[in-house]
């Protein structure tokens, strides 16, 4: 339950980290250390330390239970942690609610999206924060900024801002949810599996929205089970193994055959910066 | 990686002008396309009807089913807030009763209350009501189909009680001019003129207020002409219900003038639908409808929009009741027990999904007519009322038949 403040850092995963820096103070967007989270008897997650830097995209990887929704649904405060800590921008910070996650700038797109079929892009991207003139909804600012968030992250394929969501494309519907985090100005977004459900052209069409997202200077964590994907778009990899993060870097130091091995043994003599628990 | 676009799809500069005349049609019926199929099964009902009884097109009988129609399209609408949750109230009709009843006795059994007092007490009693039942399907998460259920037993038996307690007969009569006037008293033929003038002025500019502000900021507009074609025909509609409000329909006194429920309707219908479209409340209706779990994500207090629906459901179904007992001359012990089937049918066979966020106010006026047009035909041409019953009947199965099948063809969408 209880972490000592001053020493975050007490596993040795640390040593994967391409900024070693002082274990004290982190120094990246977000910092997760030493958080562990139980289910009753199961441990999902065992004393992970994850960096999260700004302007880059942290893939998180890792088999079916290794524990990746646990920790995010813990960052987005869905789940509070059984121990641990959170630092955003280097400070500690307790993350009870997703509404406290939303206001300091974490936006989460769940896999199922969570948009209203029934309502059209405006709508949705405004859902819980619309604007309004004199109490009456400002139709006009809000689909304003909506084309011109769309434009800015070269969404290009909706006909109709008008459009109801529950006609768009996969792809789409992604791309919507994705906006509608970076329009509530958020500095970190993170996805859980935005291309499982997608086909090729839409894969990329999301791929390359996420990168847009790093180039604007956010922090991005992708959960993705194709590794194929992660390869293209992410800079840094974290892997999950049975609760423990087993490995993570910078993508670099990671190929396709060590990934593989990390995510089904928890450990890989291939990769040199990584240290197995 | 370059911008990557799917190969079927439009530019969004497209939205703008060029465009075919194909996708202009479309668009100019976009959100419209579920009226059609009533909208022609209406002018079929009226084509039969003329056919059959010379007298139905009448002005007269025409004043006559609008005034059949209002209470229907009231209590559609009382249920349209709901619909629009997934939610429904079986309760309604005898909440009307409830709601008449209170106005009556205390209008003019022991009270003689004024009806400035008496009328908002039953609004607030019709209101307290279905608040009350949706608290409790709220708080105990209990289907509201069961609840309201519960409800129209425990009203009905409340209303006999009311009724009889007074010691009247089983029936109150009413005597208040006001709430006779209600239904039976009409405009003069010069305001009748000038309201519905206003109403078609005040729509116009409204259309034209929109279409302007969103040219000059840039952003997609119907064509012009699609903008004066709807307002030519409302013009349309506006002159020709003056017309028909006010050519003479008294048998041996003159009759004349628009009657005080329609009026009442538009306001209701205008405020409600202020309510849906412009507001957040009404925002939330439709998104709590569409996907509970996606409202509550964005941050919005789920539970208290649902009460809110409820209360709506309740004021809307007090007007609803003063009507009720305004032309019914009073109120009684055995109202019609089919009331809430009007009011479901009003919205769906309007086209308002009973899987919720889908639908608006509009669709209770034409449900409502189009029930108003079965009832008043039928019995023009003389059908007995258990044909009457079975074709309604039938009518609100392909409504809702239809309703099923758009909804499973287009997934989702309005
Ligand atoms: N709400 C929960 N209650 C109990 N156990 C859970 C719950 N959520 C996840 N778990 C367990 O925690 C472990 C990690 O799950 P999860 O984070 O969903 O894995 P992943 O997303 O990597 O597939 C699994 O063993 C899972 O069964
Ligand atoms: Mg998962």
């Amino acid at each position: 339950m209880t972490n000592a403040p001053g020493s975050p850092s007490t596993g040795t995963p640390s040593d994967g980290r391409d900024d070693p820096g002082d274990p004290g103070a982190p120094s990246a967007l977000l910092a997760v250390r030493g958080v562990s989270k139980y289910f009753g008897a199961v441990q999902a997650l065992e004393n992970v330390d994850l960096d999260v830097p700004a302007g880059q995209v942290t893939a998180l990887i890792g088999d079916n239970g290794a524990g990746k929704s646990t920790l995010i649904k813990a960052i987005a405060g869905i789940y509070a942690p059984s121990g641990g800590q959170i630092f955003w921008k280097g400070h500690e910070v307790h993350i009870h609610t997703p509404h406290d996650a939303e206001a300091l700038g974490i936006a989460t797109v769940y896999q199922d999206l969570a948009l209203c079929d029934n309502l059209d892009i405006v709508q949705n991207m405004y859902l819980g924060h619309e604007s309004t003139k004199a109490g009456v909804l400002d139709e006009i600012s809000m689909e304003l900024a909506t084309k011109q968030t769309l434009s800015d992250l070269s969404v290009s394929t909706v006909k109709s801002v008008r459009q109801v969501v529950g006609s768009l494309s996969g792809g789409q519907r992604q791309a919507i949810a994705v906006a509608r985090a970076v329009m509530r100005e958020s500095q970190l977004v993170i996805m859980d599996e935005p291309t499982a459900a997608l086909g090729v052209s839409q894969t990329a069409q999301v791929l390359h929205l996420i990168r847009t997202l790093a180039q604007r200077g956010m922090g991005v964590i992708v959960i993705s089970h194709n590794l194929n994907d992660v390869f293209q778009v992410a800079d840094r990899i974290a892997v999950l193994y049975l609760g423990n993060l087993v490995s993570s870097g910078p993508v670099a130091n990671y190929d396709m055959s060590s990934a593989v091995e990390l995510i089904t043994t928890g450990e890989s003599v291939r990769v040199a910066s990584s240290v197995a628990p | 990686m370059t911008s990557v676009r799917e190969n079927d799809e439009l530019d969004p500069d497209s939205l703008s002008e060029a465009h075919s005349w194909w996708s202009q049609l479309r668009r100019l019926w976009q959100g419209d396309v579920g009226m059609v199929p009533i909208v022609i099964g209406l002018a079929a009902l009226v084509a039969y009807f003329q056919v059959r009884s010379p007298v139905f097109l009448s002005a007269g009988n025409i004043t006559n089913l609008f005034m059949q129609a209002t209470i229907f399209v009231l209590l559609g609408m009382a249920e349209i807030w709901l619909l629009l949750l997934g939610e429904i109230d079986l309760s309604v009709g005898y909440v009307t009763g409830m709601g008449a009843a209170v106005a009556v006795i205390l209008m003019d059994v022991q009270f003689h209350w004024p009806w400035f007092l008496a009328m908002p007490v039953a609004l607030l009693v019709t209101t307290g009501i279905t608040t009350l039942q949706g608290f409790i399907i709220i708080r105990l998460r209990l289907p509201s189909f069961i609840v309201t259920l519960a409800g129209l037993l425990f009203w009905e038996g409340m209303l006999i009680y009311l009724v009889d307690d007074q010691g009247t007969g089983g029936t109150i009569p009413a005597t208040n001019r006001v709430l006779y006037n209600l239904v039976n008293g009409n405009l003069s033929v010069f305001f009748t003129w000038v309201f519905l003038v206003a109403i078609v002025v005040l729509m116009a500019l409204g259309m034209f207020r929109a279409d302007q502000r969103r040219r000059s900021s840039g952003l997609a507009t119907r064509p012009r002409i699609v903008l004066i074609m709807k307002v030519a025909a409302l013009a349309i509609s506006g002159v020709a219900l003056a017309m028909i409000f006010d050519a003479d329909r008294g048998t041996f006194i003159v009759l004349r003038g628009m009657p005080w429920a329609i009026p009442i309707d538009f306001a209701i219908l205008a405020a409600g639908s202020f309510v849906l479209t412009k507001t957040k409340a009404g925002r939330y209706i439709y998104a709590i409808g569409g996907n509970t779990e996606a409202a509550r994500r964005a941050g919005i207090a789920v539970n208290r929009y649902r009460l809110l629906a409820f209360a709506l459901t309740g004021l809307t179904t007090g007007v609803a009741s003063l009507l009720y007992a305004s032309r019914l001359g009073g109120i009684s012990d055995n109202i019609d027990s089919s009331l809430v089937l009007y009011a479901v049918a009003s919205a769906v066979i309007g086209g308002t999904s009973l899987f919720g966020g889908r639908g608006k106010m509009t669709h209770a006026v034409i449900g409502g007519v189009v029930i108003a047009t079965i009832y008043n035909g039928m019995a023009l041409i003389g059908m007995s009322a258990p044909t009457q019953y079975m074709a309604t009947a039938l009518v609100l199965l392909a409504a809702v038949t239809i309703d099923s099948l758009a909804r499973r063809s287009t997934g989702e969408g309005r």
